[in-house]
């Protein structure tokens, strides 16, 4: 059986410099993965090949049997800094997006698919407001909002809680758990944050150091779902899962900070 | 607090004002008699205002008429200039190639006076008083233009992002992307234009003839009437002024 998302042989040089070096990945249908290294090992460029965005030098990303040649909703991201559009309301970022790409729908049906995906990620109350007058975790629920609102098939994440406080990273990685558990979205998470990507994932694709980076293991989480933050760091499978990349990162991988 | 600290920068721009009119009555009643001093101009400014749009003919017409023709000389071009200037400017920065094709011209063209330009408009329209729209229009050209350019062509690479990952069409990149995030750069371009064309009219007008405050301005010197010619410039000054401030007040309300 073929895999939903597929990464062959994808290597990535700018110029003489090459950040990646022969990646293989098979991604299942539903399945949450998350990309973990040290800054500097190409992870955020593997995202953005998966996005489009990027292209690589050689290799192919396959999607659902298509190869990816251009940025594409179907391969809907949430950037690390938002990017939401300053000068457009919480409203507008999302209805942009939804009009651009789920063309077929009526302008209520629009409204309503809005309406949904900001009230799945609370922000529907201060849907007047504009990106300046909200915080950080405001933000980036808004973007979650309008990458889902686009139904992709791939949720690309590039280190989405990155810059946000401890608290407001726990709620949001929380309410993106419960986002996932109820809609079985493909997910592929940038992250540098060990207990980030245990709580989150299925699996850990750890990527060695760069320059030239690969994959070093995929470490799976056997851990049950639906999973409870102070429930699950008592298991025997998070407590070993941790160590092992712990070791990997801290150890095998070290890096001179 | 906030009145006080209000009240206290008119209190000290008032202050500034004061001085330098006594600055200007000491200077003209000890060193440069030839001047006129000051309660002499402010007499003759209040007269000039008394009748601002009085109308005794084609030559003897009112400070607030001469102030008009030169505003409607300015934004004529002005608006001439920045039809023009303000798509080129979009165009210029969003196509590199474009870029590379027009930006040699516009180096060459933009340092030279407008005023050079005033001869062409007169053989172009044969007459002066659209000569000198012209000059304005060419004047208001080159700051929109490198600045809208400027706007266009520095877009984030973040929202480039957005519109490429959720496949925005051209023109809803340009409605939702490039024109919103390029407005307070265009903004910041008009201003500058304005206050160049502002200046510039005096000049041309005081080669055309005729009608506006630069007439108005050599007319009266020819009269020997440096009373008219001072009122005159502080006229300009506040014209000025008013329209600088009506575009920054613009800047703000684009301001993210």
């Amino acid at each position: 059986m073929r895999a939903y998302l597929e990464i062959f042989n994808v290597s990535k040089s700018f110029g003489s410099y090459t950040v990646l070096k022969d990646i293989n990945l098979l991604i299942n249908k539903g399945e949450f993965i998350s990309l973990i290294g040290h800054s500097g090992c190409g992870k955020s460029t593997l995202l953005f090949i998966v996005a489009g965005l990027t292209e690589p030098t050689t290799g192919s990303v396959i999607l659902d049997g298509k190869e990816v040649v251009s940025p594409g909703p179907d391969r809907a991201v949430v950037f690390q800094n938002y990017s939401l559009l300053p000068w457009l309301s919480v409203w507008d970022n999302v209805m942009v997006a939804v009009k651009s790409v789920l063309k077929g729908l009526s302008k209520k049906e629009m409204e309503e698919k809005v309406k949904h995906y900001l009230n799945l990620v609370g922000v529907y109350e201060h849907r007047h407001k504009k990106p300046s007058q909200i915080s950080g975790g405001m933000k980036q629920r808004v973007a979650i909002a309008r990458a889902l609102a686009v139904e992709p098939k791939v949720l690309l994440l590039d280190e989405p809680f990155g810059a946000l406080d401890a608290l407001t990273k726990a709620i949001l990685q929380d309410e993106l758990l419960r986002i996932w558990e109820e809609s079985k979205l493909t997910c592929v998470m940038v992250t540098h944050d060990i207990e980030e990507a245990l709580y989150l994932s299925d699996k850990v694709v750890v990527l060695s150091n760069g320059p030239s980076a690969k994959v070093f293991d995929v470490v799976e989480v056997n851990i049950p779902r639906p999973r409870v933050r102070s429930e699950i760091v008592k298991l025997r499978e998070y407590i070993e899962t941790k160590e092992k990349l712990l070791y990997y990162l801290t150890t095998v991988l070290r890096k001179s900070a | 607090m906030r009145l006080f600290r209000y009240s206290q920068s008119i209190l000290l721009a008032m202050l500034g004002f004061f001085g330098f009119v006594i600055l200007w009555w000491l200077l003209t009643y000890f060193l440069v008699k030839e001047l006129p001093q000051p309660p002499q101009v402010f007499s003759n400014l209040f007269e000039l205002l008394k009748k601002p749009f009085y109308d005794a003919g084609p030559n003897d017409k009112g400070i607030g008429w001469q102030i008009y023709y030169s505003l409607r000389r300015v934004l004529t071009g002005f608006f001439i200039g920045s039809l023009i200037a303000i798509p080129l400017g979009f165009l210029i920065g969003m196509s590199d190639k474009l870029r590379a094709m027009f930006n040699p011209i516009i180096q060459i063209l933009k340092p030279v006076s407008p005023l050079a330009w005033f001869p062409i408009g007169l053989a172009v329209f044969q007459a002066s008083d659209k000569a000198a729209v012209f000059s304005i229009a060419i004047t208001s050209l080159w700051a929109t233009l490198l600045n809208t350019a400027y706007g266009a062509s520095s877009v984030p690479e973040d929202y480039k992002n957005v519109a490429k990952v959720f496949g925005f069409s051209t023109l809803r990149y340009l409605r939702y992307v490039v024109v919103p995030y390029t407005l307070p750069f265009m903004l910041t371009g008009l201003k500058i234009s304005i206050g160049i064309a502002w200046m510039v009219i005096v000049a041309a007008e005081m080669l055309a003839g005729g009608t506006g405050i630069g007439f108005y301005i050599w007319d009266s010197w020819n009269a020997l009437n440096l009373n008219n010619v001072i009122s005159a410039i502080l006229l300009i000054g506040v014209v000025g002024f008013i329209l600088d401030y009506f575009f920054s007040y613009l800047q703000r309300r684009v301001q993210i």
